[in-house]
């Protein structure tokens, strides 16, 4: 057997009684993607060779007899999304393709200081901006089950790597759904945490109220252990949770006896596929058999949850976003052009004799900033931006922002509502399983709409966990999700692992890459 | 409320983007779509409903008042686009 | 010749708070580093930053609120003001908005040439935000670079805001002092405006009568002023300037947008800045990488009793309470607290107030002044000049050589027993005396004669014998002697 075929535990324990070395794991990771990303496209970067000297490092301290993290010798995948000071952070956007940052996100120190191998740095939506990783800058990233469809996004790579074993674990980040769809896209597990569980600290904002960091694999126990790497309080994020970290991959072993689990109405009614429907309603009655009642419950303002999301995020997105003006950092637009062009223009009007515009003609800092940013951001950045700064304007603030934010506790009122009569909260993670590349990406809108089920969970800074449940008739996974309350995890993992020890969807394997 | 070309340029500015007349074009129907979809949130009675714009109900956080080595001036300009020995250098900011 | 109009001013003021380190990130605010060298990721807005708020910056406010009597909300949040500018590195700046930490205070002003009546003025709001950096622009018009420096930014900075309800120059630079005066004695800041540590904008409009209607002029905001005197200026230069343009257009507060102007010192006069026709939409929301800050009602109160007396209130204590005249009070705590404090001691050390602070504010403020000393500096301590005075009233010191002995005590910082030996000032009893003046009696007859036909001066010339036989003879009582011995003849 391959070593890419064991899974992060696995590896680990044999890492650990020295049946296989750190070297190696990280070789046949490095291999595997040699053979197969050129036609995944999961990953932007990867440096072997630092991988490799990383890796052996982590051999050498094993026979030392040093300490060994808890995540000795694994090769991790990370999305390029989150500040590592050894190699660019670029977001999949033209506006970092250089930039270095001078310092470590915590996650990446941390992943660091359990001795994980850092792998390579994974594709993603533009600044984690959208759900098919088609809006990277840079290139493609393809879906392993089928190589004609998306692998969801925007932590598509960090999905496919996982799904495509080149990696058994990765990090991504989820705004709206950006870990849970495209995990459930693929048939792999992913876990958005509870706001504040894991630190923001070096994490490229998109929108900073909604932002979590979390983990990937092909099993939920794999989940548990990186979980417990990057969770944890930072001072330097204001807004992580000052709680301790539970040992999630020791209890993930209980199950949960007496499990009640929620089936939302107003999640299965039209719209929602047939087999992905048919996959979910079979998990359910796997967790009848081992024991739990479903029962029915109400989030009656679920049917604004996407909208309010796309007040909320494009908002805050547009201030997070400001700072990239090709001042301190990021692409700048080259200033002959920009003289250029406003000389150019100012020709014209001084022609046409229009006084008034050309009084208000841009000055050529303004002019800069406008033409840098036009040409460091994608389409779909832009147009969040565009809505955010819109939301956010004086005589629309109220009717927009401050409304959404008042839909969004109303949200948050009805899980707290529903998890007085159960514990977990269960159904479809999305309404369709992968879609071809290039179907979706004429229509924003629709594209918004694929986060029905996922954007209420960061509304609400409630934790999810992507797993998959089953595959339709033409092969592709279907992802079953679950929500608990906040800073549940430990619920999430339990429940999600007794499903998963009941049935094998984890074992499959993409046929197109054996 | 629906959303027109010239709000459309108004932002744009607001925004520091720069759009050409095509994308003017595109950017008004996509946001006008967008803008209707999200009007549905005017449906929803929110009366006496307190906003929520942090997720977590945290507060009184801070850190003590004690220095720290800050950056190293070269670290600190090394991703500048366009620099001198002292700092960043930007197009003259008043007048030009 | 009452004026045609009334002059209405408002001041802002930035405070930067005497932190060690910024306001959100661990950078030193020290002032006159290097450029660039005291910035980070969280001050230099790179990706991934965030920020965490100093609790001590958070704590320096809230003194400064209360000092100012300012009401506390308990719920106080931060948003974000948004516009480009090359020296804001995050496109925006972490301000309030809409739940200040403090509104509502006053400060009050007087004047102790009475030049205008004691009055109080109104703060709208004082809240915490950061401060941008500094963009150096290089003189070689339009065609060089603007260079950034972010040293500055995230400095955190308290914005007082007051009512317009200043009417004179001389009132907004009283207000100033004051205002300098208060946050100095409680060491928020050293409000030093030539570093920048103290910022003031100034608005100003007339109100004038027409036709018996009451009119406003058009608001001007003036920018630039680098002294309380430059403000004091550049507000009479306003004001005359506005009146001008009035009596030439009519134009009413409305009629036109409000104006920026900035104040050139060497010019003596104010100039237009150009304003471009774009909003300024700051697009504010609240920050959501920074947590609310809930301050209870008790905590107020704590920071209330912590503050210890504020100018205002020593000056009500001097003059009521210890009977010092109203200029002599302030002359007093406009020294600031090190002198003052210093006073106090020597005051209640002697239990004599006035005394202390004759001593205080001719002597001692005399030295520092020719020494260009702090009180610090000065060896003098409270105690000994306490010492002093008790020599003095006691008569072991004549008063006419306290003075001599005062001198060599804040040179050599020895008490006064020790300069009355080194002066070799030695008690002339009675007995003594009344033989020096016999013996001088004596010898004068013509001073006796004109005595006793009633011409009291002519002893001084005896009290200037008396003075070169033995220095140590206190004038008063030798004369007292003479006279009374010239009458028993």
């Amino acid at each position: 057997m391959s070593l890419t075929e064991l899974s992060a535990s696995e590896a680990l324990e044999l890492f650990v009684k020295g049946e296989v070395t750190s070297a190696a794991l990280t070789r046949a990771c490095l291999d595997r993607i040699e053979s197969h990303d050129e036609q995944v496209g999961a990953f932007l970067r990867v440096d072997a060779e630092a991988a490799l000297a990383r890796a052996a490092d982590i051999d050498a301290q094993r026979l030392a007899g040093k300490p060994l993290g808890r995540l000795a010798g694994l090769p991790v995948a990370v999305k390029d999304v989150l500040c590592d000071r050894q190699t660019r952070t670029t977001c999949a956007s033209r506006m970092l393709e250089n930039f270095r940052p001078p310092y470590d996100s915590t996650v990446v120190a941390n992943l660091k200081a359990a001795g994980a191998v850092l792998i390579g740095r994974t594709n993603m939506d533009e600044f984690a901006m959208g759900g098919s990783t088609e809006n990277s800058a840079f290139q493609l990233t393809r879906n392993p089950w089928d190589l004609q469809r998306a692998p969801g996004g925007s932590s598509g790579g960090a999905a496919a790597c996982v799904a495509a074993r080149m990696a058994p674990l990765s990090i991504g980040t989820d705004t709206g759904g950006s870990i849970r769809q495209p995990a459930g896209l693929c048939g792999v597990v992913g876990l958005k945490p509870t706001y504040g569980r894991v630190s923001r600290f070096g994490l490229v904002a998109f929108a900073s109220s909604l932002d979590q960091i979390g983990p990937l694999a092909t099993n939920t126990k794999d989940v548990a252990l990186l979980l417990e790497a990057i969770a944890g309080h930072d001072p330097r994020d204001a807004t992580s949770l000052n709680v301790p970290v539970p040992n999630y991959s020791e209890s993930i072993h209980r199950p949960l006896t007496g499990l009640r689990l929620g089936i939302v109405r107003e999640h299965f009614g039209a719209g929602l596929n047939e087999e992905v429907e048919q996959a979910v309603r079979n998990a359910l009655r796997v967790y009848e058999s081992l024991g739990a009642e479903v029962k029915e419950i109400s989030l009656p303002h679920s049917k604004y949850a996407v909208a309010t999301y796309y007040v909320i995020a494009p908002s805050e997105a547009s201030s997070n976003l400001a700072r990239y003006d090709g001042v301190h950092y990021g692409h700048r637009a080259d200033q002959a052009e920009v003289l250029a062009e406003l000389a150019a223009e100012q020709e014209q009007l001084e022609a046409t004799g229009d006084q008034r515009t050309l009084e208000n003609l841009d000055t050529s800092l303004v002019r800069m900033y406008r033409r840098s940013r036009a040409e460091g951001f994608g389409p779909e950045v832009k147009r969040r931006i565009m809505l955010g700064a819109y939301a956010l304007s004086a005589g629309y603030y109220d009717a927009y922002y401050l409304k959404a934010l008042k839909v969004r506790r109303l949200i948050r009122q009805d899980f707290d509502a529903a998890f007085e009569q159960v514990d977990l909260v269960v159904g479809p993670v999305t309404s369709e399983p992968a879609f071809k590349l290039g179907e979706m990406t004429d229509d924003p809108l629709a594209m918004y709409l694929i986060d029905l089920y996922t954007v209420s969970a960061n509304l609400a800074g409630i934790p999810g966990i992507s797993l998959p449940c089953g595959f339709t008739q033409s092969g592709l996974p279907v992802g079953l999700q679950l929500q608990a309350p906040p800073l549940a995890e430990e619920t999430l993992l339990r429940g999600a692992h007794m499903y998963e020890q009941a049935t094998d969807w984890h074992t499959h394997k993409p046929p197109a890459l054996l | 409320m629906a959303i027109t070309r010239a709000d459309v340029e108004k932002v744009s500015l607001l925004a520091r983007l720069q759009l050409t007349g095509p994308e003017l074009e595109t950017m008004t129907s996509e946001l006008a779509q967008i803008v209707t979809y999200v009007d549905q949130l005017g449906e929803v009675d929110t009366e006496g409903v307190e906003p929520m714009a942090h997720a977590v109900e945290v507060s009184n956080v801070f850190a003590a008042d004690e220095v720290q080595p800050s950056l190293p001036r070269e670290q600190a300009l090394a991703n500048a686009p366009r620099r001198n020995e002292r700092g960043y250098l930007v197009p003259p900011v008043l007048g030009g | 010749m009452p004026q045609p109009y009334t002059t209405i001013i408002g001041l802002e003021v930035h405070v930067q708070l005497a932190t060690a380190s910024k306001l959100f990130c661990r950078c030193s605010t020290q002032f006159g580093a290097a450029p660039n060298t005291q910035t980070c990721p969280v001050c230099i807005g790179l990706p991934g930053s965030l920020p965490v708020m100093n609790r001590r910056a958070f704590e320096l406010s809230l003194q400064t609120a209360v000092a100012l009597n300012c009401n506390i909300p308990e719920f106080t949040k931060w948003d974000r003001k948004q516009y480009f500018y090359p020296d804001l590195p995050k496109g925006y700046q972490i301000s309030q908005f809409d739940l200040p930490m403090s509104a509502d205070g006053y400060l009050e002003i007087s004047d102790s040439e009475d030049r205008f009546e004691t009055k109080q003025i109104r703060i709208l709001r004082a809240h915490l935000e950061e401060d941008a950096g500094k963009s150096v622009h290089d003189e070689v018009a339009g065609k060089a670079d603007s260079e950034i420096d972010l040293n500055r930014t995230g400095t955190p900075l308290l914005e007082i805001v007051s009512e317009p309800d200043m009417r004179s120059a001389l009132e907004a630079r009283t207000y100033l002092q004051e205002l300098k005066l208060l946050l100095t004695y409680i060491g928020v800041s050293d409000c030093n405006m030539q570093e920048g540590s103290l910022r003031v904008d100034a608005n100003v409009n007339l109100h004038l009568e027409k036709d018996n209607q009451r009119i406003a002029t058009p608001i001007v905001e003036i920018k630039n002023m680098n002294s309380f005197r430059a403000v004091e200026h550049a507000i009479d230069y306003e004001v005359l300037r506005q009146y001008r343009v009035w009596q030439k257009t009519g134009n009413r507060l409305g009629d036109s947008p409000k104006q920026t102007r900035g104040w050139d010192d060497v010019a003596g006069k104010t100039l237009g800045q150009r304003s471009k026709e774009e909003s300024s939409d700051y697009r504010y929301f609240p920050d959501p990488d920074l947590v609310p800050v809930i301050t209870p009602a008790k905590r107020v109160e704590e920071v209330r009793a912590s503050l210890g007396e504020l100018p205002a209130v020593l000056r009500t204590r001097l003059t009521d309470e210890h009977s010092l005249s109203e200029y002599d009070a302030d002359v007093l705590v406009n020294q600031g607290r090190p002198v003052l404090d210093f006073f106090l001691q020597v005051a209640e050390s002697s239990s004599n107030y006035k005394g202390a602070c004759n001593w205080v504010t001719q002597e001692v403020l005399r030295v520092l002044k020719e020494q260009e000393k702090t009180i610090d500096q000065l060896p003098l301590t409270a105690e000994n000049l306490a010492g002093l005075m008790a020599a003095i009233e006691t008569g072991i010191l004549p008063k006419a050589r306290g003075k001599d002995a005062f001198d060599l005590m804040q040179a050599d910082g020895i008490n006064a027993t020790e300069a009355i030996h080194k002066l070799g000032i030695e008690q002339v009893d009675q007995s003594q005396l009344e033989t020096l003046c016999q013996e001088l009696l004596d010898a004068n007859p013509q001073i006796v004669a004109d005595l006793q036909e009633g011409r009291q001066q002519a002893v001084g010339a005896l009290i200037g014998q008396a003075k070169k036989r033995n220095p140590n003879i206190d004038p008063g009582l030798f004369r007292k002697i003479c006279l009374e011995l010239v009458s028993r003849t």
